[in-house]
């Protein structure tokens, strides 16, 4: 009797997490799916059910593979720099430092700072001709350079623009986590007469194996998630060379309204997600020592 | 200018004949979407003439919903639509024509239009406003915040180049010669002023339509199910825009911001820019310098396209509304409003008997550059219009952007984008 209590107990508690998820996160991503078969609704020609077309379209569809390509080339490179300055700026902070709160407070800053605003700063320093990056080039002889108008350099801008926003945010995890960790250890290893070099790869860095897990969870959606200085510096351009998954959805939906495209994209994009979670997951799982 | 405001307001109700209150007995709500992305100056003079149409039409209220930028304010009129939530009118691209008529969100203008007066209310907008807002005979639009690029100048600039400051360039050609005379470096070799900036982000194809229209070619159709971005005379115009950078340097390389492009012009990093008249206002309060207006220089001829955004009707609101939204409309089009507002922000006012009012002569009589762009109309074509607009359009964008940085010559992209582009249009043949 009490077993069946506690159960409804149980299920009471859940139950309006269960709803949310519910609402916002499962059912729409079925009805996601089921759009994906369809074609979009139109006044004059109605949704029907068009079978894999959505797929095959997508297939064919050259500014799909661009906006993959460029969307693994950002996450490949911008969440290992994230997480390795993260850890450095850290290990930085952590240690006997003079100023440190104030140091601490410029590494955080970009975090606070909302992302249409720090793009908008940005798009300033990259200003071909009064910008600050090429202000500092200048007496290494690099003028004018169209860093967002150049094909081959705006996807960069917008990772080291990333980077600048993310690096502050990881590194409060790694903070406290290094914080955690015990100063009978480091003792301990100065007695033994340990390298800091040999301390940090055989203690400190597996012991932060968990935070870096739960960072690098978020650091890889973050890649996927965030577009909102894509609208402002280059609005996907120059021709496609900086439009991301995301930003390739919004386009489809909410320019063209195209929304069963937008639907079957969608699905890829989800489909990426979660494959990456699961392979985080399982991956790490043997190497991530918990205390 | 809010005293000469209001003295104008006043006046227009105890003139304006068409303007009575027995119509509509009961009160009436008329939501208008807004195209404007922030608070300011704009949302101030929206609302005195919403004001000002209140007070000699009581039972109307007017409520502006200001939402972003053009795109957002489809997406959401759209959005509402589709949630049941009908909005009673809206300013939105006149470019997205087909767009709201695919969606079948749009009714006829003709249909209210019953007087005299109104008929010739209807006839007074310039002809190169009305050719979009029109699908087989029918108007579905009515201009209003209007614009057309032009070619901004530094006087200042031409005297130091030895050129006259009186004469901007009058075609392509000209405009190369003295963008190259423009064309200033420092010790290092680094530009320290180009000839000519044309922006080329986001909307590309609306300066780019300048120049196929200048190169004698059309980029589609009336029905808006045809473009020629394949046409030789269109490649021939991409190809001319890149070598005003990889040929002349005297151009930027890769793509222009819209945003920086003025700015630039006013700080004296570029001699010459292309703009819309829609930046009029901002480069005569901010410029140091003497400035001049020219129309865009053409390669066979002058021409230039109008953008801007327009007044649409929609279904499936109640006749009342729809007939009280028509009022305001017509209110909100009139000359002196057109007048007034043109004045405030530099778009181009929408008819002749506009630019006859005596807030526009007075205006235009202390700032020749002004009449620059009404003058160029005559030359001017509608932006491309088409179905699916959007994607049609940003096929061509893409490949002009792939021509101006470099990544495909001019040829294979705007024979990629035409195929893309066919594939789409399709569908509507």
């Amino acid at each position: 009797m009490t077993g069946s209590r506690n159960s409804l107990h149980a299920w009471l508690l859940v139950f309006p997490a269960c709803v949310l998820l519910a609402a916002f996160t499962h059912i729409p991503i079925i009805t996601t799916f089921i759009h994906s078969f369809y074609s979009t609704p139109r006044p004059r020609r109605p949704s029907r059910f068009v079978g894999l077309d959505n797929y095959e379209a997508m297939l064919t569809d050259p500014i799909f593979w661009k906006a993959l390509w460029n969307n693994a080339v950002y996450a490949l490179t911008s969440v290992p720099i994230s997480i390795a300055l993260a850890m450095i700026m850290a290990l930085f902070v952590n240690g006997k430092l003079r100023g440190k709160g104030f140091v601490r407070l410029a590494y955080f800053t970009p975090t606070v700072l909302p992302m249409i605003a720090v793009a908008n700063i940005w798009l300033f320093f990259y200003n071909p001709q009064y910008g600050l990056i090429d202000q500092l080039l200048k007496p290494f002889g690099i003028v004018g350079v169209n860093w967002l108008g150049t094909q081959s350099t705006a996807l960069w801008c917008l990772i080291v623009v990333a980077v600048w926003k993310e690096a502050g945010f990881f590194m409060i995890f790694y903070l406290a986590a290094l914080q955690n960790i015990s100063p009978d250890l480091r003792e301990a290893a100065s007695i033994e007469g340990t390298s800091r070099w040999t301390f940090f790869w055989r203690i400190t860095f597996p012991l932060l194996m968990p935070t870096t897990l739960f960072v690098m969870v978020n650091a890889v959606i973050n890649a996927f998630r965030l577009v909102d200085h894509i609208f402002v510096m280059t609005g996907g351009g120059p021709d496609n060379s900086t439009s991301v998954l995301l930003f390739h959805i919004y386009t489809v939906g909410f320019r063209f309204f195209d929304q069963a495209y937008a639907a079957t994209l969608t699905m890829v994009l989800l489909a990426i997600l979660a494959l990456i979670a699961i392979g985080q997951f399982l991956l790490t799982d043997k190497r991530v020592h918990y205390e | 200018m809010t005293k000469l405001t209001r003295r104008t307001f006043s006046a227009l109700a105890l003139t304006t004949p068409f303007i009575s209150t027995a119509a509509i007995a009961q009160e009436a709500e008329v939501r208008m979407y807004f195209p404007v992305a922030v608070g300011g100056p704009v949302t101030k003079i929206i609302d005195d003439y919403a004001a000002a149409f209140e007070k000699v039409n009581p039972g109307i209220k007017i409520k502006p919903v200001y939402s972003g930028d053009y795109i957002q304010t489809i997406t959401k009129v759209l959005t509402a639509i589709k949630g049941g939530d009908v909005p009673e009118t809206a300013i939105l691209l006149a470019a997205d024509l087909f767009t709201l008529f695919d969606e079948d969100v749009i009714v006829p203008i003709d249909g209210f239009v019953k007087t005299d007066a109104d008929k010739a209310w209807l006839a007074s907008f310039y002809p190169a406003f009305m050719e979009n807002a029109k699908i087989d005979g029918k108007t579905f639009a009515i201009p209003f915040q209007r614009s057309t690029p032009v070619l901004y100048y530094n006087k200042d600039a031409f005297k130091a180049a030895g050129l006259d400051p009186n004469k901007g360039p009058s075609n392509w050609t000209e405009m190369r010669e003295m963008a190259k005379k423009l064309t200033k470096k420092d010790a290092s070799g680094a530009v320290t002023q180009w000839g000519i900036q044309i922006p080329s982000d986001g909307n590309t194809g609306w300066l780019f339509t300048g120049m196929t229209t200048g190169n004698a070619v059309r980029l589609s159709n009336a029905k808006g199910n045809q473009v020629s971005y394949d046409d030789p005379k269109v490649i021939e115009a991409a190809s001319n825009w890149y070598d005003l950078s990889r040929v002349d340097a005297s151009h930027p390389p890769g793509i222009i911001s819209w945003g920086a492009t003025p700015r630039d012009f006013l700080e004296g990093k570029a001699a010459m820019i292309w703009h819309t008249t829609g930046n009029l206002t901002n480069i005569r309060q901010n410029a140091k310098f003497e400035f001049g207006v020219a129309w865009l220089p053409g390669m066979r001829q002058n021409g230039a396209p109008t953008g801007g955004g327009n007044f649409y009707v929609f279904k499936g609101t109640s006749a009342a509304k729809q007939e009280a939204a028509f009022k305001f409309i017509k209110f909100m089009t009139q000359p002196d409003i057109a007048a007034d507002w043109s004045v405030k922000t530099g778009y181009v006012a929408t008819s002749a008997a506009a630019y006859a009012t005596p807030t526009l002569k007075t205006y235009t009589d202390g700032f020749s550059q002004a009449i620059v762009a009404r003058d160029q109309l005559q030359h001017a074509v509608p932006e491309l219009t088409v179905h699916e607009n959007q994607r049609v359009t940003k096929f061509m964008n893409d490949a002009i952007q792939a021509t101006l940085t470099g990544a495909k010559p001019a040829e294979a992209a705007m024979k990629q984008a035409q195929a893309e582009a066919m594939r789409v249009l399709a569908a509507y043949k």
